[in-house]
C-alpha cells in the first residue's frame, strides 16, 4: 500500500511509486492524500498487503511514521513492512530506522531501485527470509 | 468441529476475514475446505452490484451508498474490483481514497481486488469473497465493478440488485458497453446529472430500455432510471430507495419468481465453479508439464493446429 499521511498534500511522488509499482507486477492499493495513522493501520489490515510505503514532503515524518508502526504493533501486526520516501534529511533515516522504518527512500532513488529493493526484501504473506 | 478459521469469520475477525480473502484470491488449495464450512454461514446478506465505465463516479456513490447504510446502522461490505494490467500482472486499486471516511467505522469492511486476467477466475474469487463477508455478518454487500469484461459483467449479474452508472452524453458508450449489460440492470442511473446532455441520456436509456420490454413485461420489475449527483449527495437516498423496492419486488414477486431467480443463481454460480474448477485443475498441469508450451510451439512451427492440439492436450485429462 502506497499512503499519504496528515497534511501533506503532495502526491505526485506517490502515485508514480505506486505506477512503478505495478508496472513491475505488483498490486497496489493507493490510500488517497490526508490519512490519519489510524486509519491507514485499518486499511492495511483489511487488505492484508504485505508493505506500507509512506510518502513524506511535509516534514511531518518523525511523528507519523512512527506512529503507524505503533499502531500496527497496537493491533498485533508484525509481519507488515513498512517503508518511507520523500523530503526526509539524512540525520532522521538512521532515527527511523531504528524505530522500525525498514528503508528510506530520498529525493533522486532510482524507480528500478526501489522496487528492487521491495523484491529483495520484502516476502508474501509475512514470510521471513 | 468448526475450523479456527470459520470461527474466526463467523465472529467478525477483520485480519482472519482479509487473509481469508487473499487466500481465495492467490488459489490456495485449503482454502476449498474452509469455504464448504462457511457456505451454512452465508445467505444473509443482500448483495448490491455496481457497475459502469471509468470514471463515471462508481466509487464515490459506493461511498454514499454506504454512508446511509450506516446511518440506519447496517453494516456494509465493500468489494471493489479494479482491472490488472495485461502487461505487468500488477494493479493499481484506488477506489479506497473515495471512500476513506469509512476506514476507522468497524461496521464497513473494505476491500480492494484486481482482476487478475483471464485465467484468474474474478467470477468466482470474488463470489468466494462476497460468501465471506456475508458470513461475517454484513447486511449489505456492495460490489464494484468496471463493466466493461465479461467477468466483471458476470460478477454484478450475480448480485440481488444490478445498477448500472453512467453519465451524461454516453449514449453510445452504453451501447457499446458489453452486451447484455443493459439487459442486467435493475436500476439506472445518470451521474455528474448537472452536465448538458442529462435528460437526453435520460431518454436514450428509456428508449434502450422499452425495446427489450419482453423482459420487463406486466408485474415485472421495470428498471427505473434517476438522475444523481453522487458526489453532492443528490439522489443517493432516492436511488437507495430503489434499491429498497427492487429488494422488496423480489422478496414479494409471487414467490414463483423470486425461487427462479435463485435457482439460476445457483445455476451459474454452479457452472461458473466447474469451469473454473477443470480449467484450474487440467490447464495448471499442462502447462506445468510443459505439454501446453510443446503444443503452441507445434503449431506455430505449422505441424499441427489448435483444434487438433488441443483434443490431443484435453482429451488425455478427461477420458477416464
Amino acid at each position: 500500500m502506497v499512503a499519504k499521511l496528515g497534511l501533506d498534500g503532495h502526491d505526485r511522488g506517490a502515485k508514480i511509486i505506486a505506477r512503478a509499482y505495478r508496472d513491475a507486477g505488483f498490486e497496489v492499493v493507493y490510500s488517497g492524500l490526508h490519512q490519519t495513522p489510524e486509519e491507514i493501520v485499518q486499511a492495511a489490515i483489511q487488505e492484508d498487503v504485505d508493505m506500507i510505503g509512506l510518502s513524506s514532503l511535509a516534514g511531518a515524518h518523525m511523528y507519523l511514521f512512527p506512529r503507524v508502526l505503533e499502531i500496527l504493533n497496537e493491533n498485533g501486526v508484525n509481519e507488515i513492512v513498512v517503508c518511507g520516501g520523500g523530503i526526509i534529511p539524512e540525520e532522521d533515516i538512521p532515527k527511523l530506522k531504528k524505530l522500525g522504518v525498514k528503508e528510506v527512500f530520498k529525493p533522486g532513488s532510482l524507480l528500478e531501485d526501489i522496487v528492487k529493493w521491495v523484491e529483495e526484501n520484502v516476502k508474501p504473506r509475512g514470510e521471513t527470509n | 468441529m468448526m475450523s479456527d478459521a470459520v470461527e474466526k469469520v463467523i465472529a467478525g475477525d477483520v485480519r482472519a476475514v482479509a487473509r481469508l480473502i487473499r487466500d481465495i484470491d492467490d488459489r490456495i488449495p485449503e482454502v476449498r475446505e474452509i469455504l464448504k464450512e462457511l457456505y451454512a454461514y452465508t445467505g444473509k446478506a443482500y448483495v448490491i452490484g455496481i457497475t459502469g465505465a471509468p470514471g463515471v463516479g462508481k466509487s464515490t456513490l459506493v461511498d454514499q451508498i454506504v454512508r446511509h447504510l450506516r446511518k440506519k446502522d447496517k453494516t456494509v461490505g465493500v468489494l471493489a474490483v479494479d482491472p490488472t494490467s495485461p502487461f505487468s500482472g500488477g494493479a493499481i486499486l484506488g477506489d479506497r481514497v473515495r471512500m476513506q471516511r469509512h476506514s476507522m467505522d468497524e461496521g464497513v469492511f473494505i476491500r480492494s481486488l484486481a482482476t487478475r486476467g483471464y485465467f484468474g477466475g474474478l467470477t468466482q474469487s470474488t463470489r468466494s469473497a462476497i460468501d465471506v463477508l456475508d458470513a461475517m455478518g454484513k447486511d449489505y454487500i456492495i460490489v464494484e465493478t468496471v463493466g466493461v469484461g465479461q467477468d466483471e459483467v458476470d460478477v454484478v449479474k450475480n448480485s440481488h440488485t444490478t445498477v448500472i452508472v453512467v453519465i451524461p452524453g454516453m449514449g453510445d458508450d452504453i451501447q457499446a458497453m458489453k452486451a447484455g449489460i443493459l439487459e442486467v440492470g435493475d436500476i439506472f442511473l445518470v451521474n455528474k446529472s448537472d452536465r448538458d446532455g442529462a435528460d437526453k441520456t435520460l431518454s436514450e436509456l428509456r428508449l434502450m430500455i422499452q425495446m427489450s420490454q419482453k423482459k420487463y413485461g406486466e408485474g415485472k420489475w421495470k428498471p427505473p432510471i434517476l438522475k444523481m449527483e453522487a458526489a453532492f449527495d443528490k439522489g443517493v437516498a432516492e436511488a437507495l430507495e430503489e434499491i429498497e423496492n427492487h429488494r422488496k419486488y423480489l422478496a414479494e414477486s409471487n414467490g414463483g419468481q423470486n425461487f427462479e431467480r435463485k435457482k439460476e443463481k445457483v445455476r451459474e454460480e454452479l457452472a461458473e465453479m466447474v469451469k473454473g474448477f477443470l480449467i484450474q485443475r487440467v490447464f495448471s498441469e499442462l502447462t506445468e508439464s510443459g505439454e501446453f508450451e510443446k503444443a503452441v510451439e507445434s503449431i506455430v512451427e505449422g505441424k499441427s493446429d489448435p483444434y487438433s492440439a488441443c483434443d490431443n492436450l484435453v482429451l488425455p485429462k478427461i477420458d477416464k
